[in-house]
């Protein structure tokens, strides 16, 4: 046994004194230096695209109109997904339940708005009624779906990768399901009020944008402000940093969590929503990459698989690049099949570098 | 030297797990502005025995008292709510917060008013508290916005134990505080031990260096098999004296003194 060395005093310095420029920390301050990267990346793609597209047709005001639209539907899946993932869990069930809760939506306004007679041929007596609890019936399947999902993690303590992977097979079933046995006839939804269509899709364009823009911009908000400022944000990172020390702490880890699905399914159910007012109609296995263009959304943002770091900031901007190649691509003549190539390597890519940089910080 | 009357204390706990028995007869008792150490062989039950005081474990026999009055702690929140706080050895911090989110974990600080009401944190409050109780302590920290994560090993353990006295105001379990240290921050660790003591908490830790034992503990508990074989004060017994009792090489002088 060595004897106690002379008791020196001891001064506690930061174990790696953080080197940063004045740049550096107005960058880390403002947007964060990774944000920034990403910032930087989305607007290469699009002046790339912009430049080799024909006739520029890429930067057209049409295309950016799609771009928003489909990027504004990816955001609110990848909002949920980012409270998820921060508290290093994963919902791979999204895509799905968006698809379920509009399948669902467009089956009860179906049966509440008139007769199935006056439905088919597209009178919508109770349109009001039916609107109304259409996005009751959507946003309630899409919590439930969260709810199935928080409460199979935290209370069987199954891994939420099986989990939801499972939710994402019944809720795709459950779509087809209810699609075909509806009074509209085989494997059809059945046709909505115009009045939500209007409402909510492309019948009501405010500065040129649709509702759902403002509605994901404003979710994106509220998220962020959650997130950085609130003491469900706060417990978000702790329990994704350390689940079983944030229990010690106090923490009711399992309540936060199930919360956190309950709020991804919630989010899901909303995209499912606004996805049947801007289609009129909802593309049962058009959905089915919906998660991973949300994950990479998530990821590309700066948020790590392995819990406990991310912004909506980050998520923000990451949404839009799932979509920019979509486009790019397909005003290129390229396949938009590559679309799901790309994103796929991206998602990799992204995990590898987050890693990296865990390795060098813990 | 008048004795205390003890915040702490354990009669005959026994506590089995399955068909191991973990304790089986374990006395204890812990004052304030005392340090108790608990020793003990791998096995001896030391690890049970302050997991029942805080709360995580619940004893099968014996009787748990606060104040003199016996107590039953369903959770760590109940032994929390007695003022009794643990650092764990894996110390339960969350790396990726601040040294301040880390101190208030659980505990977080709302805003005030409607702010509040809505889960609004007030952090500058939080950081403000943060500051002072660093600072009470004399955890030399360059800023208490500092992730864990940049911390060295004695500054975590630091961090974890002024969580611990911020609130436990009565009582700080400490599991081997210092297993995983260098010399330098095992020094910093102990002197931060004697800075709790002296403001009058009961300190209870385990350890397995006798030398560090020596330094800071008042009083010594030695466990062999579950049950307490000595309770002693650190100047009327020797290392010596100490490892015999915790080996069993001296359980038959203590047979025949009893």
């Amino acid at each position: 046994m060595s004897a106690p060395t002379q008791p020196e005093p001891v001064e506690l310095r930061p174990a790696a004194p953080p080197s940063s420029s004045p740049l550096q920390r107005w960058l880390r301050a403002g947007l964060g230096a990774n944000n920034l990267y990403i910032l930087l990346v989305l607007i290469a793609l699009m002046a790339f695209f912009s430049l080799i597209s024909p006739n520029h047709a890429f930067f057209g005001t049409s295309n950016f109109l799609n771009i928003v639209w489909d990027s504004a539907e990816t955001l609110l899946l990848a909002i949920g997904e980012t409270f998820v993932i921060i508290t290093a869990g994963i919902d791979l069930s999204v895509g799905t339940v968006l698809m379920v809760s509009g399948v669902s939506a467009a089956w009860v306004m179906a049966q509440t708005a008139g007769t199935p007679a006056q439905v088919t041929s597209g009178h919508f007596p109770h349109a009001g009624q039916a609107i109304i609890l259409g996005i009751i019936a959507g946003l309630g399947v899409g919590l439930l779906a969260g709810a199935i999902n928080g409460i199979l993690i935290t209370r069987l303590r199954l891994p939420a990768f099986i989990v939801t992977l499972g939710v994402f097979s019944v809720a795709n079933g459950l779509g087809d399901l209810i699609s075909s046995s509806g009074a509209a006839g085989q494997n059809a939804i059945p046709p909505v009020p115009d009045r939500f269509a209007n409402s909510f899709g492309s019948g009501n364009l405010i500065l040129g944008l649709p509702t759902l823009v403002f509605v994901s911009a404003l979710a994106a908000i509220i998220a962020h402000i959650v997130l950085t400022r609130t003491i469900f944000g706060r417990r978000t990172f702790a329990v994704g940093s350390n689940l079983e020390g944030s229990r010690l702490s106090g923490v009711p880890v399992n309540m936060h969590v199930f919360l956190v699905y309950v709020l991804c399914g919630f989010m899901s159910g909303l995209a499912g929503i606004f996805d049947l007012a801007r289609y009129q109609t909802v593309d049962i296995a058009g959905h089915s990459l919906d998660n991973l263009n949300a994950i990479a959304a998530v990821v590309i943002g700066g948020t790590s698989l392995f819990g406990g770091t991310g912004s909506i900031v980050g998520t923000v901007i990451g949404a839009f690049i799932p979509t920019v190649l979509r486009y790019g691509f397909t005003i290129q003549g390229v396949s938009s099949f590559w679309q799901d190539v790309v994103v796929g390597l991206i998602i990799i890519v992204a995990v590898f570098i987050d890693q990296v940089r865990r390795q060098r910080t813990t | 030297m008048a004795e205390v009357s003890p915040i702490l204390e354990a009669r005959g706990i026994t506590r089995s797990f399955g068909r191991v028995t973990a304790l089986r007869g374990a006395d204890f008792a812990a004052r304030p502005g005392e340090v108790s150490a608990i020793v003990g062989d791998n096995g001896a039950g030391k690890s049970t025995l302050i997991k029942i005081f805080s709360g995580a474990l619940q004893p099968d026999g014996g009787t748990l008292l606060i104040d003199g009055k016996p107590t039953l702690f369903n959770s760590p929140q109940d032994a929390r709510r007695h003022g009794i706080e643990t650092v764990y050895q894996d110390l339960a911090l969350a790396s990726a917060l601040d040294v301040s989110a880390n101190l208030f974990l659980g505990r977080e600080v709302r805003s005030s008013g409607l702010a509040g009401k809505l889960g609004f944190l007030n952090d500058r409050a939080m950081r403000k508290q943060a500051q002072q109780e660093m600072a009470d302590l004399q955890i030399g920290l360059s800023s208490v916005r500092q992730p864990v994560f940049t911390l060295s090993g004695g500054q975590r353990q630091a961090i974890a134990v002024a969580r611990a006295t911020a609130w436990g105001k009565r009582v700080v379990i400490m599991d081997e505080p210092t297993a995983a240290l260098g010399v330098r921050e095992t020094q910093m660790v102990l002197r931060l031990i004697k800075r709790v003591r002296d403001a009058g908490t009961a300190v209870v830790i385990i350890s397995h260096s006798m030398p560090e034992v020596f330094e800071v503990a008042d009083r010594i508990t030695i466990l062999r098999l579950g049950r307490t074989v000595r309770q002693m004060r650190r100047d009327e017994t020797t290392m010596t004296e100490v490892v015999a009792f915790m080996t069993g090489a001296a359980v038959e002088k203590l047979a025949e003194i009893e």
